[in-house]
C-alpha cells in the first residue's frame, strides 16, 4: 500500500487549523471567561468575581431562570427516554426482525429528522398543533421534543445492535428462552451501551433545542434556551454569559458520559 | 452402531430445504439411533450447518419431516426443542460469568436458583472448570471458552447435543486432547451426539458412524472403517483419506464383483459398489495397500516421477504409460528397497485392496 501523505506537510495546514479552532471555541471561550467578569460590561473586564452566577441563583430574574432550568430538564429527561425506548424497539425491529415490507421507506422516515430543516418541522409542528387543537404548552414542547429526539437516540442504539451478532439469541433460544427471555436477558443488556448513549444524545439534543421550542411552547411558557434568548433581546447582560457557561458545562458532561458509554460496550466483547 | 436399544434418537425424514432458489439440503434422510455419536463430515458449504439448524429450529424445513424419539418437532420453535447446540463462535453470553452461563438453560426450564447452581457446579466440574466459575467468558483462553460452551449446552440434560465444529478454533494439540474428553463425555453422560465438522481426522477417530455430505446430498453413511474401506462412490473415497483413482473399462459385472480392465490390458477382478455398471470405471486403491514389485510380474506398471519422504514411510508417484499417476505408499523399514527416480517399476495390489466405483 502507498505510504500516506502526510497531511501535516501541506502548505497553510497549521494556519488552517489554528484559524478553525479559533473560529469553533473563541466566542465559548470569551463567554466562558467574560462569565467571571466582576464589570456590569460584557466587553470591559473589570476583575474577577462570581457575582453574575450569584444574579442567576439568586437575583432579580433568578425565579424566572430556575423555573425555566425545571421545565428544561423535565422535558429533556422525559422526552429522551420516551424517544430511547421508541428508537429501541425500532432498531429491534429493523435489525432482529427479518426483512419486511417497507423496510426501507422505514429506516428514511426514522432518520428523516436529522435531514429536514429544523425551521420547517417548527412550522409544520406548530401547524399540525393548531389543526388538531392542541392547547400549545408544556405537553406541546414535549411531543414535540420526543418526535426529533428519536433519530439522535436512534443512531447509537442501532450501530450497537448491528454489532451483536444474532447467535447470542439463539444460544438463549436454544437453552429454552421464549423469544421475549431473549431479548430482554440477552440482547438488551448487551445493547445497554448503545441505549444509554443514545438517552445522554437524545437528552442533550432536547435540553439544548430552540427553533422547535420557540415555535411550539405556549405563552408563558419558557426553556432555557427560549428563556436565554429572551433575555438576549432586552440587551445582553453578563448573567446571560453566566446561564450560557453552566448550559455548556452541562452539554460537555453529558457528551463524555455518552462518549465513554459508547466506549464501555467496545471493551466487553 | 452403539450399544444402543436400536431407538431412533433423530429421524430425518426425506428433508429438503431451499433458500430461495438455492437448493441447501435436497431429500437428506438420517436415521441417528439412541447413544450414537453421529458425525456429519463434507466440505465446507456443504449444507452441514444447515442441516443442524433445521434439527435446533432456526431454520424452517422446505419438505420432508423431523422427528426426536417419534415426536415430530419440525413445527417446534427452538426453545421447546429438547436438544442442545455447542455454537461454532461458542457464543457464550458476554455479560455473565461463567456459572451464569451454565444456570441459563436451566432457570429458562423453571428450576430454582439454588438447584441451578448446584447442578452448574456439578457440569463445570464434569469439564474441569470450577476454578473459573466467577469468571467472564472474555477472560477465558480458547479451549475454556469451548467447554464452557459444552457445559453450558449438557447441562439441562438435552437428548441429543448438537456440536458445529466445536474444535475448530483451537490448534491442533489441544484438538487432540479435546476429542478424547468429548468422547468419554458421551460415553459417560449417554447423550446422543450429532457432530459437524470438516476434518476427516476428527470424524474418523470419534464417531460411531459418520455420514458423507456433498452438495446438500447424502453420499454414505456408515462406520469410520466402513467409508473408509468401502466407499460408495469416488466422492467419498477421494474425500476421505488419500486414494488413487485408476481409470478402467469394466467388461463384466456380477453381483457385487466386477472384472475390469486395467490401462495396460491386464484383467482384474475385485469387490464393486453398489450402481456399479459396465463401461467407465474408476478403480480406488489406496496408496498403502499398493505395492512395488518386479514390473514383469504385476498388473500395472510405469516408472517412478516422484519421491516424497514423509519420515515414517514414503510417496512414490509412479507415472503410467497413458499419462496417469498412482501413488503407491512404502514403510521406510530397513528391508524395503526404495526405488530411484526414473526407475522402472511393477505396481500390485490384492484384490480385495481395490473397489471399482461409479461417478
Ligand atoms: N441464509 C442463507 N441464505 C442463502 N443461502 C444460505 C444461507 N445459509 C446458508 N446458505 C448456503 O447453503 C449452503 C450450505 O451452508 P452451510 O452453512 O450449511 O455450510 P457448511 O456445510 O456448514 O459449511 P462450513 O463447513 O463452511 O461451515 C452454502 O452454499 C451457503 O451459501
Ligand atoms: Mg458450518
Amino acid at each position: 500500500m502507498a505510504k500516506k501523505p502526510d497531511l501535516r506537510r501541506f502548505p497553510g495546514f497549521y494556519g488552517i487549523t489554528l484559524l478553525c479552532l479559533f473560529l469553533l471555541y473563541a466566542p465559548l471561550i470569551i463567554v466562558a471567561i467574560y462569565s467571571f467578569n466582576d464589570s456590569q460590561s460584557i466587553t470591559i473586564w473589570g476583575g474577577a468575581s462570581l457575582r453574575w452566577y450569584e444574579d442567576v441563583f439568586w437575583g432579580l430574574e433568578a425565579d424566572k431562570f430556575k423555573q425555566a432550568a425545571v421545565n428544561s430538564l423535565t422535558i429533556a429527561v422525559t422526552a429522551a427516554i420516551a424517544a430511547t425506548i421508541i428508537a429501541t424497539m425500532a432498531a429491534t425491529a429493523m435489525l432482529r426482525a427479518g426483512s419486511f415490507r417497507g423496510k426501507g421507506a422505514s429506516f428514511a422516515l426514522i432518520n428523516l429528522p436529522l435531514m429536514v430543516p429544523e425551521i420547517v418541522t417548527a412550522v409544520a409542528t406548530l401547524i399540525f398543533f393548531s389543526a388538531i387543537g392542541f392547547t400549545t404548552g408544556i405537553m406541546t414542547i414535549l411531543v414535540a421534543h420526543i418526535v426529533f429526539c428519536i433519530p439522535f437516540a436512534y443512531l447509537p442504539i442501532a450501530a450497537r445492535m448491528e454489532g451483536i451478532e444474532d447467535v447470542y439469541e439463539q444460544a438463549a433460544q436454544d437453552l429454552y428462552a421464549t423469544r421475549w427471555e431473549a431479548f430482554r436477558l440477552v440482547l438488551l443488556p448487551l445493547m445497554m451501551p448503545g441505549i444509554i448513549s443514545g438517552f445522554l444524545l437524545a437528552f442533550i439534543i432536547s435540553l439544548d433545542d430552540f427553533i422547535i421550542t420557540n415555535f411550539v411552547k405556549g405563552a408563558g411558557v419558557e426553556t432555557l434556551p427560549t428563556a436565554i434568548f429572551g433575555a438576549v433581546k432586552q440587551g445582553i447582560k453578563p448573567n446571560i454569559m453566566a446561564i450560557s457557561t453552566l448550559l455548556l458545562l452541562v452539554s460537555i458532561l453529558f457528551v463524555t458520559l455518552s462518549y465513554f458509554a459508547g466506549r464501555m460496550g467496545q471493551n466487553r466483547q | 452402531m452403539p450399544d444402543g436399544n436400536g431407538t431412533i434418537a433423530v429421524d430425518i425424514d426425506n428433508v429438503t430445504k431451499r433458500y430461495g432458489d438455492f437448493t441447501a439440503l435436497r431429500d437428506v434422510s438420517l436415521a441417528i439411533a439412541d447413544n450414537e455419536f453421529f458425525t456429519l463430515l463434507g466440505p465446507s458449504g456443504c449444507g452441514k450447518t444447515t442441516l443442524l439448524r433445521c434439527i435446533a429450529g432456526f431454520e424452517d424445513i422446505s419438505a420432508g419431516a423431523i422427528r426426536l424419539y417419534g415426536d415430530p418437532i419440525a413445527e417446534l420453535p427452538p426453545n421447546r426443542r429438547p436438544v442442545n447446540t455447542v455454537f461454532q463462535q461458542y457464543a457464550l453470553f458476554p455479560h455473565m460469568d461463567i456459572t451464569r452461563n451454565v444456570m441459563f438453560g436451566l432457570l429458562r426450564l423453571g428450576k430454582s436458583e439454588s438447584e441451578a447452581r448446584k447442578r452448574a457446579g456439578e457440569v463445570l466440574e464434569l469439564v474441569q472448570l470450577t476454578q473459573f466459575a466467577t469468571r467472564l467468558p472474555a477472560q477465558l483462553s480458547g479451549g475454556q471458552q469451548q467447554r464452557v460452551a459444552l457445559a453450558r449446552a449438557l447441562a439441562p440434560n438435552p437428548k441429543v447435543l448438537l456440536l458445529d465444529e466445536p474444535l475448530s478454533a483451537l490448534d491442533l494439540k489441544l484438538r487432540q486432547a479435546v476429542r478424547l474428553e468429548l468422547q468419554q463425555l458421551q460415553h459417560e453422560t449417554g447423550i446422543t451426539f450429532i457432530f459437524v465438522t470438516h476434518d476427516q481426522e476428527e470424524a474418523l477417530t470419534m464417531s460411531d458412524r459418520i455420514a458423507v455430505i456433498s452438495d446438500g446430498r447424502v453420499q454414505q453413511v456408515g462406520t469410520a472403517r466402513a467409508i473408509y474401506e468401502e466407499p460408495n462412490n469416488k466422492f467419498v473415497a477421494d474425500f476421505i483419506g488419500e486414494t488413487n483413482l485408476i481409470d478402467v473399462a469394466v467388461a463384466a459385472i456380477d453381483g457385487a464383483t466386477a472384472t475390469c480392465t486395467l490401462p495396460g490390458g491386464a484383467q482384474f477382478t475385485c469387490p464393486a459398489a453398489s450402481g456399479a455398471h459396465s463401461g467407465q470405471g474408476h478403480l480406488s486403491v489406496r496408496p498403502e495397500r499398493v505395492s512395488l514389485t518386479d514390473p514383469a510380474q504385476a498388473p500395472l506398471s510405469g516408472t517412478v516421477s516422484r519421491l516424497i519422504y514423509l519420515g515414517t514411510d514414503m510417496h512414490v508417484d509412479v507415472t503410467l504409460a497413458d499419462g496417469e499417476t498412482v501413488t503407491a505408499r512404502v514403510q521406510n523399514s530397513a528391508d524395503t528397497t526404495i526405488p530411484e527416480k526414473g526407475q522402472t517399476v511393477g505396481l500390485n495390489f490384492e484384490a480385495g485392496a481395490a473397489r471399482l466405483l461409479v461417478d
